[in-house]
């Protein structure tokens, strides 16, 4: 009798005690203004998603520096999605519902954002999304910090083409919606550009691939054929580790078949031995070798922030602090932080990128970037061999795709839709509510 | 490619180095590249070290001082220089002194080339070869030429052998139809990319029907020699993976064949291989050579230390209930994938490769074998003798296979039934610690990454028969094999869906899979 007493007792007390601290946190709530942070900290993404964790934690801790936003302070909430897709979408849930946080800073695979995409439009959140992709998307709740496929893909054929003369071409890609989409794009591109068929190897991998030997022997031998060749890689996550080892096990140099990647950039290259990649490409809108006042100051601060000197900077970095830079000014503008009010006032806000430029927030949600390619140096870091005159404009909607030639995404007053057919002038799909 | 052409030499060449020098620190990169070529065509011989360093990037620009370009190697906290001319030491400075001369793709073309040309009369017939290897690449009249009169210099026989190929390629676009027949003969058979493309574009332009006729046959010829090489390429990929399914699962065959444990944290186990070997080249910073031999041993014992310890705590109580043991065991996967996590870290960690593992082994200009796979190959089968040796030859041997034919009869004979358990689960344990060493040489280290194998380590078992180490190595190079020759046609992830379907249906005929086991305990 007595033991049973004791254990409703303290079954009765945890309870209570459980059921309070559910509740206080609530209550204490109120004086912070939550940001989100979705980036799988483990799985075959964290060796890219990670970083970007801590530089939203680093940004969060400047504005608190500064005052805060709307005179309360910021909070980074930052949960573990694990590389896990629908895991995605319930953290999401979790973020928007349970903790109430005024914005979300997150996503890497398209299909991570693809998962998510639902609940932000459901639970009318916000997202920023740092990272390159494919395209053929506009959301309300969406911000694309990240290329679209004309600040990155396409420029990037078009030096291959010119600059390097290469005639055939090995689209190689992880086995998801990003790369499939961004291959259509290329070769209809390509096609357009008088590419013949058979000068086009189309390759997909599942995540976390490791077993290279077979696809490193294929391209060498399509490259073999006479005709300069490179190879696009969209190869995501761990995956390239793997990758690069093989080409330079295989003795695939650079000078005989050069490698473009959209998604490889100084954080996936910091923890390998460069050596044998030196001279293969990527092509981004930032790098860390970017000699500008704002590049070194950024870079300082997060060496300081990260107490590693060794810590490199990447192009998803430099879009996280457009974004945050953009949110912030929006939600001061706004005068707060409710969604529809931030997404009113953010179209048209500028703020400075940190190679010396501009970013402006278009009517689709997507910004204007610079493009630069760059080449692998034997310390990691990347040497830009070629760069645009000024900005480009991101395009939602490719211009080499049948279904998405007409459509254009303008979150403005009068059109309010992602994808508004500017010759049938109607909205298709979801307009915003 | 290169400018000047050969007319600069005698007199005119000391000055003409000089004089291409300082283009080199240009900023712009076509104006390099100009240098460069102006420096191979002067043939001077202290053109190479220079155009070397470039390469290497070791060559570094001085605002202000005498000479203006240095060779820069690090010396301390700073740089020590020399004099890229008449190699004279010229001190040292910090670091912030001299700015590397940056290059591009083109401009690492461009001075391949030139040392190619600068090298073709190098003391080292390995260096003469690779010279001749490189400009057989570079149609340019001045190349073709400088390898003509190397032809006519040229005593070693292996570099006259090449020298003759990259002659004959560069004879089938010019010359008589006599000299191209010629080189058509000379090319019958070559494996070199170049000769084969040589061939097909003579073939598309040729006027001269005798010699478009030879021309077709000799790329018959050399097609059906590279489609040899092609599947003896595919069958050493083929081997390579199995190699690593027959590593990954010849512990779970002990395992599971003997002890019929289902154990789902064999994955788990060959993680922890793969960690030790992260962990002990983190001990021993600098001797990454040699850091596998001492990873060998070292995860045979953790990981066996740790399939002790699940065997005497978990497992022991679970005989005869498999059911249990698989969720045991899987449960199991979790704590030790978390352990991994919280004591190192969630992201992958890096394990370098030791210098005798990178590169591969040229058989012929088609077929190159990757030296990591080699050695892995090699140190599978080694494994795999080491464990029958072990099963046939050793008292404790004589009692696994005692125990896994008939328990009770062991028992009656004197085995310690329990005592064996515990040390057949702990070599099976340490066999995956030792294949995880493999493996971190081949894929990326992180918690997960057991989970990738232990579903074809399972497949490998069940296919080969269970309990059975001959069924193990012949089930797993057999998928391998299959994957591996599948994989051109239906890519990776179809390749492997095809695989499971196959062995799915064959376990239907053979439910015992390749080798069963026999004896009255197996089938009862």
């Amino acid at each position: 009798m007595r033991k049973r007493d004791l254990i409703k007792r303290l079954v009765l007390g945890s309870g209570l005690a459980l059921g309070l601290s559910a509740v206080l946190p609530a209550t204490a709530a109120d004086d912070t203004i939550k940001v989100g942070v979705l980036h799988s900290l483990s799985g075959t993404m964290a060796i890219s998603e990670t970083t970007l964790k801590d530089t939203v934690l680093m940004l969060v801790e400047e504005q608190n520096k500064k005052g805060g936003l709307l005179g309360k302070k910021l909070e980074a909430v930052v949960v573990d999605p694990a590389s896990n897709w629908p895991l995605f979408a319930e953290k999401a849930r979790e973020l928007i519902a349970k903790d109430k946080v005024a914005a979300v800073f997150g996503c890497w695979t398209s299909v991570s954002r693809k998962s998510v995409l639902p609940v932000f439009e459901e639970l009318n959140g916000l997202l920023f999304y740092p990272v390159q992709y494919e395209g053929e998307e506009s959301s309300k709740n969406v911000f694309y910090t990240g290329a679209a496929p004309n600040q990155q893909a396409i420029p990037a054929v078009d030096y291959l083409m010119n600059d390097l003369g290469v005639k055939r071409w090995v689209l190689a890609g992880t086995d998801y919606v990003y790369p499939r989409t961004t291959n259509k794009i290329l070769e209809a591109y390509l096609k357009q550009k008088g590419v013949a068929a058979e000068d086009i190897m189309i390759n997909y991998t599942p995540f976390g691939h490791s077993d290279w030997q077979s696809i490193v022997a294929d391209i060498k031998k399509f490259g073999g054929a006479g005709k300069k060749t490179a190879v696009v890689s969209t190869i995501n996550g761990d995956a390239n580790v793997p990758f690069y080892k093989e080409l330079g096990n295989q003795g695939v140099s650079a000078e005989d078949i050069p490698v473009v990647a959209f998604s490889v950039g100084e954080e996936e290259l910091s923890g390998i031995d460069t050596k044998p990649l030196v001279g293969h490409l990527a092509a981004w809108n930032y790098f860390m070798s970017v000699d500008t006042p704002e590049n070194a100051a950024f870079i300082k601060q997060w060496h300081a922030f990260t107490k590693d000197p060794k810590r490199v900077t990447n192009d998803p970095m430099e879009a996280h602090k457009i974004g945050f830079d953009l949110w912030v000014k929006a939600v001061e503008k706004a005068g707060s932080t409710a969604t529809d009010k931030v997404v009113k006032a953010i179209v048209g806000l500028e703020t400075p990128n940190l190679t010396g430029g501009i970013a402006k927030m278009l009517p689709n949600h997507h910004i204007t970037k610079p493009v630069l390619i760059g080449e692998i140096q034997d310390d990691g870091q990347f040497a830009v061999v070629w760069q645009t005159e000024g900005t480009v404009p991101g395009d939602a909607w490719s211009d080499f795709l049948p279904g998405s030639k007409d459509l254009e995404g303008d979150w403005t007053a009068p059109i309010n839709c992602g994808n508004y057919n500017t010759k049938t002038k109607t909205c298709l799909g979801s307009a915003a509510k | 490619m290169i400018l000047a052409g050969m007319t600069w030499w005698g007199t005119a060449a000391a000055g003409a180095l000089e004089e291409a020098l300082p283009g080199l620190a240009d900023r712009a990169f076509p104006a390099k590249q100009q240098a460069v070529q102006a420096l191979a065509a002067t043939g001077d011989s202290r053109a190479l070290p220079i155009l070397e360093a470039l390469l290497a990037g070791d060559l570094y620009t001085r605002e202000g001082a005498d000479p203006p370009l240095v060779v820069a190697r690090p010396s301390g906290t700073g740089w020590s220089l020399r004099d890229p001319l008449t190699r004279a030491d010229l001190g040292e400075v910090e670091r912030e002194a001299v700015k590397r001369i940056p290059l591009n793709n083109a401009l690492r073309t461009a001075l391949r080339g030139g040392i190619a040309t600068l090298t073709l009369s190098s003391p080292d017939p390995v260096v003469r070869s690779r010279a001749a290897k490189d400009l057989m690449r570079d149609p340019s009249p001045e190349s073709v030429a400088a390898l003509r009169v190397r032809l006519e210099q040229e005593q070693d026989a292996a570099v006259r052998t090449t020298l003759v190929l990259a002659v004959a390629v560069a004879d089938l676009r010019v010359g008589t139809p006599e000299a191209r027949l010629a080189a058509v003969a000379t090319l019958e058979g070559s494996l070199y990319p170049e000769a084969r493309n040589g061939l097909t574009t003579l073939i598309a332009n040729e006027t001269d029907a005798d010699v478009k006729v030879a021309a077709e046959r000799a790329l018959t010829a050399i097609d059906s020699r590279l489609t040899w090489n092609a599947r003896a390429e595919t069958l050493f990929f083929g081997l390579s993976l199995g190699s690593v399914l027959v590593l990954a699962a010849i512990g779970l065959a002990i395992t599971f064949g003997v002890m019929g444990v289902i154990n789902m944290a064999h994955g788990e186990l060959m993680m922890l291989g793969a960690y030790t070997t992260y962990l002990v080249q983190q001990a021993l910073p600098g001797w990454v050579d040699y850091s596998l031999f001492v990873a060998i041993p070292a995860a045979f014992i953790v990981s066996g230390l740790f399939g002790i310890a699940i065997e005497r705590t978990v497992i022991r109580f679970l005989y005869g209930r498999p059911l249990e043991t698989l969720l045991a065991t899987f449960g199991i996967s979790l704590i030790l994938q978390q352990l991994v996590r919280t004591t190192i870290s969630a992201q992958n960690v890096a394990v370098e490769n030791p210098s005798w593992m990178s590169g591969s082994l040229q058989i012929n200009p088609a077929l190159a074998l990757t030296y990591n796979r080699l050695y892995i190959l090699a140190f599978a089968l080694l494994v795999f003798v080491a464990l029958l040796l072990i099963l046939k030859r050793t008292a404790l041997g004589l009692q696994v296979r005692a125990v896994s034919q008939n328990r009770a009869m062991a028992r009656a004979m004197g085995v310690r039934s329990a005592r064996v358990d515990a040390l057949t689960f702990g070599l099976g344990a340490g066999i995956a610690g030792v294949a995880g060493v493999a493996l971190s040489q081949l894929t990326n280290v992180g918690p997960n990454m057991g989970q990738a194998y232990i579903i074809d380590s399972f497949m490998v078992v069940v296919f080969g028969g269970v309990g059975n180490l001959w069924g193990t190595l012949i089930g797993g190079m057999t998928l391998g094999v299959a994957n591996k020759f599948m994989e051109p046609w239906a890519g990776a992830v179809l390749a492997k869906i095809l695989v499971l379907v196959f062995i799915i249906l064959f376990i239907q005929k053979r439910p015992r899979g390749l080798f069963p086991q026999r004896g009255r305990a197996a089938d009862g």
